[in-house]
């Protein structure tokens, strides 16, 4: 595909790319745009960790600093981990489960658009007047008395692109249980794409009350009403609780599909089948469904009281109860196996001992009369980055090193990847286990700077020096992915030798209409059956035949610059909190426009039929014979 | 599969909205959207109940002072009414009568524009008798925004019905627009359920106050 690409222009590629329905391609945008938006947060991390690294520095401004960390974690899990992991599983999951394209091909286009134009309306507050500066949880009792409109791009931003991935969450529901090849039961799923559908099945369920919540903080805000304005009625604490209904399922939405990009990973280098199949498809099931019932354990010290605070505790506990079966699953997957150390697998091992230590943690937490001590300080930081790092970056540098060579058609150098994972583990340990220490001798979490000689000055160089460490590990993959790209050597359908699932059946990268034809799927890791009876690749399940594929379209990313336009309508419309008092009379106009450019772009893709077009079987032939697979 | 292929009462198959690969995905994307919006009602009608009746001082009017039973009862009369008219314009759409479904999709939409006015005379009602306001107080805030989510459904559903039934006007029914037509239904009945909500927890818990 790339050698066709570059006998193109440049233009005709960028139009290629703004238009595109294919998964394949909008991976591709999701792996660049979230890449992007990663080196965003850890510079806003690398330089709060500077601010720490000594007591008493000068290095950022107190109200900038709190823009840093504000960003760093809106940054981080809106625009850098959920898009990445949208990215592998645009990439790999409609091959895991054999099928031609998503359900909605341009729903799955529009639902990149919304999340990339929020996330750039939620950075351009940078050079319009200032960040959002509440923290990423953005409380209401401190983001109604932000002056300026950084919590405005906050509100709107997250609007935008918080749209796009409920649209993504219902695709891919919708592709996991209409779109399965013949024989791919659900209990034949790999991991990675059971754990992608109860993830999917969170955002569908987690993200109308984030919806909500940002809704009354734009009303609040912008439209005069008093939804958290104590003096007139309001309740703040109706925020906590709709951003932690919404925010507890979220770390799950993060975590289940890097759960299932390990579990992938275990079993193919430790060319075993997954331990307890059952098991662990159960476990996530479980994890997902307590995920909603835990939200309060956020809130132990708001004072809800002791009943509410009890009942939180344990159900958060009982979390740990089929987390535990897939650590033990992942353990006994290994166990016996003739384990190969390629990168993806050290980032599994690595992953085990550090997410069981934030999951420790997590239990230390879960416990209420504790928590009233831990909350807030940097032991709480600990955890969480313990969490994310330990579990959701480790699994997204995981899954960039397994799939590079099934969305590139390259692979990544493994020496190369094993400096990135060396220097990136050591780099993370360093930087946050000492942080456990920090919290509980008493340093509050989001602290501007600390005074000298009490007793936090070496623990926190030495934590800064480990966030230098990640940063390092981080322009090593990039280089590494600049030296792949540019040496571009080309590999075939299962680099690693030992895929067992049905994205190693198919070229890397594959075909636009991804299977010529459907493969017949006889069991739990399909291709690696076809191995054992001595085939080299799947046993087709239908005659060659036409495929209809979705057409190209403009108009996702039409819909998604309309809305952009008209945020910045919105918030400029009713300016009676600007302290330079200036009136803008364009907001409204803008308003109009942008909603205008919006609905008209519905209308038009609701008033033209769109059938889409037919590949011939005819020219699936000539494909044959131009040296494809087969 | 041909998307524009003719047919008849006789040849019409017995689910038209989910007999092309693209209906089923539609159906099933759309059942998962309303799932959401349950959801999002949820939220709505929990941040209302929380907020009910919390005004800033004495002189404001509650929801027991300001709500009257017959204005309410006709509205939802009339949304009931357009959800039974949409049930029979499906009905039609199976047995692949296109022009009764237009008569009765067309009578949904005139009850629901009713509907409408009677929501706006309300508001408006609100506002100039008991200055029951977006901005008087968190009730306030609370009440529209539940309530008027729920009049921008009803908006929305009288746009999606009105533009299909322009676009598809001389077309005929065929297995490319059947799908639509049943999932603005199904949008519709959803409206219809949350305003069964909205009338027991916001008119009739506030009538007892």
């Amino acid at each position: 595909m790339s050698t066709v690409a570059e006998k193109r222009g440049f233009l005709a590629v960028l139009w290629d790319y703004l238009t595109t329905v294919d998964h394949k391609k909008i991976a591709i945008l999701y792996l660049v745009s979230g890449g992007f938006f990663f080196l965003v947060g850890g510079i806003e991390a690398m330089l709060i960790r500077i601010q720490l690294a000594v007591p008493d520095n000068d290095f950022v401004s107190a109200g900038f600093y709190n823009e840093l960390l504000t960003m760093h974690g809106t940054t981080m899990i809106f625009l850098a981990a959920m898009p990445l992991l949208f990215a592998f599983m645009n990439a790999v999951v409609p091959l895991q489960i054999g099928a031609r394209d998503v359900a909605f091909p341009f729903l799955n286009s529009l639902g990149f658009w919304l999340f990339f134009f929020g996330g750039i309306f939620l950075n351009l507050s940078w050079f319009l007047g200032g960040a959002p500066d509440a923290g990423w949880t953005s409380y209401a009792s401190l983001s109604i008395a932000s002056d300026g409109h950084g919590i405005d791009f906050y509100v709107l931003g997250l609007q935008i692109s918080g749209a796009g991935t409920l649209i993504a969450g219902i695709n891919f529901l919708v592709t996991i249980i209409n779109m399965r090849a013949p024989g791919m039961t659900y209990m034949r799923m790999p991991l990675f794409t059971w754990s992608t559908f109860v993830a999917s099945a969170l955002i569908l369920f987690a993200f109308p009350p984030l919806t909500v919540g940002l809704f009354l903080m734009l009303f609040d805000r912008m439209f005069g009403a008093n939804f958290f304005d104590v003096t007139m009625g309001g309740n703040t604490i109706i925020w906590e609780h709709l951003f932690w209904i919404f925010g507890h399922p979220e770390v799950y939405i993060l975590i289940l599909p890097a759960f299932g990009i390990f579990s992938d990973i275990i079993s193919t280098f430790s060319k075993k089948r997954l331990f307890g199949y059952a098991a662990m498809v159960f476990a996530t099931v479980l994890i997902g469904f307590l995920g909603f019932m835990v939200w309060a354990h956020h809130m132990f010290t708001t004072g809800l009281g002791p009943t509410a605070n009890a009942i939180f505790a344990v159900a958060t506990m009982a979390i740990a109860v089929p987390t535990g079966v897939k650590i033990f699953n992942w353990l006994l997957t290994m166990w016996g196996g003739s384990i190969r150390f390629t990168t993806p697998m050290l980032y599994a091992v690595a992953f085990i001992p550090s997410f069981v230590a934030g999951g420790v943690t997590g239990v230390m937490l879960a416990s209420a009369p504790a928590d009233y001590q831990y909350h807030d300080s940097y032991f709480v930081v600990a955890h969480f980055h313990y969490v994310i790092i330990g579990g959701v970056v480790l699994g997204l540098l995981a899954g960039t090193h397994f799939y590079w060579p099934k969305m590139f058609g390259t692979m990544l150098n493994e020496t190369l990847g094993k400096i990135t994972f060396w220097l990136f583990l050591i780099g993370f340990h360093g930087t946050f286990f000492i942080q456990h220490f920090l919290g509980l001798m008493g340093m509050p979490r989001r602290i501007w700077k600390y005074l000298p000689n009490q007793g936090l000055d070496l623990f926190n160089m030495i934590s800064t020096v480990g966030a230098f460490f990640m940063a390092v590990a981080v322009i090593v993959l990039l280089a590494n992915v600049i030296i792949t790209q540019v040496k571009n050597v080309r590999v075939g359908n299962d680099p690693w030798g030992d895929g067992r699932t049905l994205e190693w059946a198919i070229s890397s990268p594959p075909p636009y209409y991804n299977f010529k034809q459907l493969p017949l799927v006889r069991g739990l890791d399909p291709l690696w059956i076809e191995k054992m009876e001595g085939r080299t690749e799947m046993t087709p399940a239908e005659p060659l035949g036409d495929i209809h594929m979705p057409n190209s379209s403009f108009i996702p990313f039409v819909m998604s610059l309309g809305l952009f336009i008209a945020a910045f309508g919105a918030m400029y419309q009713i300016d009676w909190r600007a302290s330079d008092g200036a009136d803008y009379v364009w907001s409204l106009p803008v308003l109009i426009i942008g909603m205008g450019i919006t609905i008209g772009s519905m209308a038009v893709r609701s008033l033209k039929d769109d059938h889409g077009y037919h590949i011939h079987k005819e020219e699936l032939m000539d494909d044959h014979d131009k040296g494809g697979r087969e | 599969m041909d998307m524009n292929k003719k047919y008849t009462a006789r040849t019409w198959p017995e689910s038209p909205e989910k007999t092309t690969l693209e209906g089923k995905n539609k159906f099933l994307g759309f059942w998962l959207f309303l799932g959401g919006e349950t959801v999002l009602f949820a939220t709505l009608f929990a941040t209302y109940l929380a907020l009910k009746d919390k005004v800033p001082s004495n002189d404001h009017y509650l929801a027991a002072d300001m709500f009257e039973l017959p204005l309410v009862f006709i509205m939802t009369m009339l949304l009931l009414t357009s959800s039974l008219t949409s049930v029979y314009a499906m009905y039609h759409m199976k047995n692949h009568n296109y022009q009764k479904m237009q008569t009765w999709l067309l009578i949904t939409v005139l009850l629901g524009l009713a509907f409408l006015c009677f929501e706006i005379y309300e508001f408006n009602h609100y506002v100039h008798e008991f200055h029951h306001t977006f901005t008087s107080s968190a009730f306030g805030s609370a009440f529209y925004t539940l309530v008027g989510f729920h009049g921008a459904h009803v908006v929305i559903g009288l746009g999606w019905f009105t533009l299909l039934l322009v676009r598809n006007a001389k077309r005929g029914l065929n297995l490319y627009n059947a799908p639509k037509f049943f999932v603005a239904s199904l949008y519709w009945h959803f409206i219809d359920v949350v305003w069964v909500f909205i009338f027991t927890v916001v008119y009739l818990m506030g009538m007892v106050g």
